[in-house]
């Protein structure tokens, strides 16, 4: 029951933060549904049993099935790895994209997308893009508030 | 063949790859070393995967417990025959990717071999495992270097499709992974032997693998779940994008197939949600392939089509469906491969895959046009070619399954595609050139960013025939599976009746 619980709060924690706008909150997001799924991994082996499960040391009836926590700990490693990838994909290139700028679409290029810009012209871009992200921050604060 | 040497397609590209990256470590310019251990790795993959033909063609299944613990407790590696005709198809491809994407110098980047091997290793381990937790984690080695070769490149618009990419990715892995939770909650295994038909006995079974479907729906790119595959396949390399076309989909594909064969013996239940989103993944994808503008996207959501067409077989699973699904799938990998393949090569060449910069490369570019004709008819489905073989099996297996709408559809859909691949033709090598105002006589780089057409202002060298030789390659192929399909036949038809009963797969995998 507790563990259904703090699944279904994980879930909910990160379906929301998966929804908002804003790469960093989408992988904060994928952090807590990692998570979720870790316990509920745990508790398909069955939350009664706690022991350790050695052979030997602990009666076969009370220690925990050991499959589970395997397969958690291959999944932590997976999800760990992937999470530092999305952390540096959301740092490289546009620094809009930790902000809440949407994904950019190749054929609505717009000038904060960056793709068709001339070296000459960058640091102007550059500064344009500092401005607009500074515009999308209060934007997104403002969300925040109402 | 002994099942110990199952581990091979997977263990040794593995160690290639490892080895290459030490090697990075030692010497500098390693690019030779790397343009032949790549292809001699996936070579013999594919050398590997022909033996297996031969062993699995008797109906007998090569079994591995790994670590010589007893069946039900081990992780089982297992080959039939949609194994190895699946192996064999995705290593030929590697093997012919690999030097395409070195002539097109998208090979640049030290990592990309080695990347590659990881790739065909997780490929290859996620067609011969027959462990659900097994199957999740060589998907994963599968994506972790996809997501990697992605991004080679750089550039703001590859990086925001490549958070699309990698975003959607994770989330369906997540939804997998709680899928294969709930199986092992539900069923306390997740030995893919045990578990078969318990999707049909059990209710509990049938939901936890139903979310496993769900998510691996995600990764074939079937409608209503394909919207990420246009947005990102058209933003990738060139090159990596005809690599990916070949292997990262169609795990997703035979991992439902196998799934549902194995896992819910085939139940007539829920055949119909699978023909209802074959047949809607067919014609949407057409469809949006009719709106798009350039090669890639075009072709991209031909790829969603034909993930249908892959889909309608296997819904009405029947022996001769599923043997016809196992065609398609074999000649449309390779075909499609081909023809992303000859994009890649416009726009390496002209710099652009946009119909309206294009045109009058028939010309200039005889045997390229000659090999993306072929591609495109065979994607069509015209006669002589392998994808009519492909199709008329797909349609006569729906008829006599009494499926007539699904037959109009396969039919309907052809046309469809015939169209869109005439607009291409059209569009890049039939029509004049779009007026040639003012990049006429500019001897600029051949990739250039402005609005002017992109082959007037290319002046100079046409494509090398080497770069061509890989899709003329698989074009030909096509010409040959279609002319001579008999050997195809046999495998897809051993391959459908392995999948239309799985007894003998899942008493290998269970030793029962």
């Amino acid at each position: 029951m507790s563990a259904a619980l703090v699944v279904g709060l994980l879930v909910a924690g990160g379906v929301f933060l998966l929804l908002r706008r804003g790469l960093l909150r989408i992988v904060l997001g994928f952090v807590l549904l990692g998570h979720a799924v870790n316990v509920l991994l745990v508790s398909a082996g069955g939350m009664q049993r706690r022991g350790a499960p050695l052979l030997g040391e602990t009666e076969a009836d009370v220690a925990a099935d050991p499959l589970p926590q395997a397969f958690v700990l291959t999944a932590v490693v997976i999800t760990f790895g992937i999470t530092v990838y999305m952390l540096a994909l959301a740092r490289a290139g546009d620094p809009g994209a930790t902000t809440g700028h949407p994904p950019a679409r190749s054929d609505a290029s717009s000038p904060a997308d960056g793709s068709d810009r001339d070296d000459a012209d960058r640091e102007d871009a550059d500064t344009e893009d500092a401005t607009a992200d500074r515009g999308r921050r209060t934007d997104a604060a403002e969300g925040g508030a109402s | 063949m002994t099942g110990g040497l199952l581990v091979l397609p997977v263990a040794g590209p593995l160690l290639l790859s490892g080895l290459l990256a030490l090697v990075h470590q030692l010497r500098s310019d390693t690019t030779r070393l790397d343009r032949v251990v790549g292809p001699v790795a996936a070579g013999g993959v594919l050398v590997f995967a022909g033996f297996l033909l031969a062993a699995t063609a008797d109906g007998s299944v090569p079994v591995l417990q790994l670590g010589g613990w007893q069946p039900g407790i081990a992780i089982v590696f297992a080959a039939d025959t949609f194994s190895a005709v699946m192996l064999a198809v995705t290593s030929l491809l590697v093997l012919v990717s690999l030097p395409f994407a070195a002539a097109l110098g998208e090979d640049e980047d030290p990592a990309f071999v080695p990347l590659v091997l990881v790739l065909l290793a997780g490929v290859s381990g996620a067609v011969l495992t027959a462990d659900l937790f097994n199957l999740f984690v060589f998907i994963e080695v599968m994506l972790v270097p996809s997501y990697l070769l992605f991004t080679a490149g750089g550039g703001a618009e590859r990086l925001a499709a490549a958070r699309l990419y990698v975003s959607i990715s994770l989330m369906a892995s997540t939804v997998l992974l709680a899928g294969v939770g709930l199986v092992y909650g539900a069923a306390g295994t997740v030995n893919l032997g045990e578990l078969a038909g318990a999707g049909e006995s059990s209710p509990a079974v049938g939901f936890a693998a139903a979310v496993v479907l769900l998510a691996l729906s995600v990764k074939s790119a079937v409608v209503p779940l394909h919207g990420w595959l246009p947005q990102t396949y058209a933003r990738t390399g060139p090159a990596v994008a005809a690599l990916f076309s070949g292997l990262l989909t169609k795990v997703g594909v035979y991992a439902v197939i196998r799934l549902y064969s194995v896992v819910y013996g085939g139940t007539p239940r829920y055949l119909w949600v699978i023909m209802a989103v074959a047949l809607l993944t067919m014609v949407v994808g057409v469809l949006g392939a009719v709106g798009e503008h350039a090669m890639r996207p075009v072709l991209t959501f031909h790829m969603v089509s034909q993930i249908g067409y892959v889909f309608v077989g296997l819904a009405l699973f029947t022996a001769a469906g599923l043997s016809a699904t196992v065609f398609f799938l074999v000649q449309y990998v390779l075909v499609k491969t081909a023809l992303l393949m000859c994009a890649a090569v416009v726009e390496h060449r002209y710099g652009t895959g946009e119909l309206d910069r294009l045109g009058g490369l028939a010309r200039r570019e005889p045997l390229l046009a000659g090999t993306f004709a072929v591609a495109a008819l065979t994607l069509a489905g015209i006669p002589p070619l392998s994808g009519f073989v492909a199709k008329l099996g797909l349609a006569s297996a729906a008829a006599s399954a009494g499926q007539h709408l699904a037959v109009a559809l396969v039919v309907g859909v052809s046309l469809l595609t015939l169209l869109s691949m005439v607009k291409l033709w059209n569009g890049v090598f039939w029509e004049p050139p779009a007026e040639d105002g003012e990049g006429e006589g500019a001897e600029g780089p051949a990739v250039d960013d402005g609005g002017a057409p992109a082959v007037a202002s290319a002046l100079g060298s046409r494509v090398r025939p080497l770069v061509l030789a890989p899709p003329v390659f698989l074009a030909a192929a096509a010409v040959v599976l279609g002319l001579w399909a008999e050997p195809l036949l046999t495998i897809s038809t051993a391959a459908g009746a392995g999948l239309a009963d799985p007894s003998g797969w899942v008493a290998a995998v269970t030793g029962r």
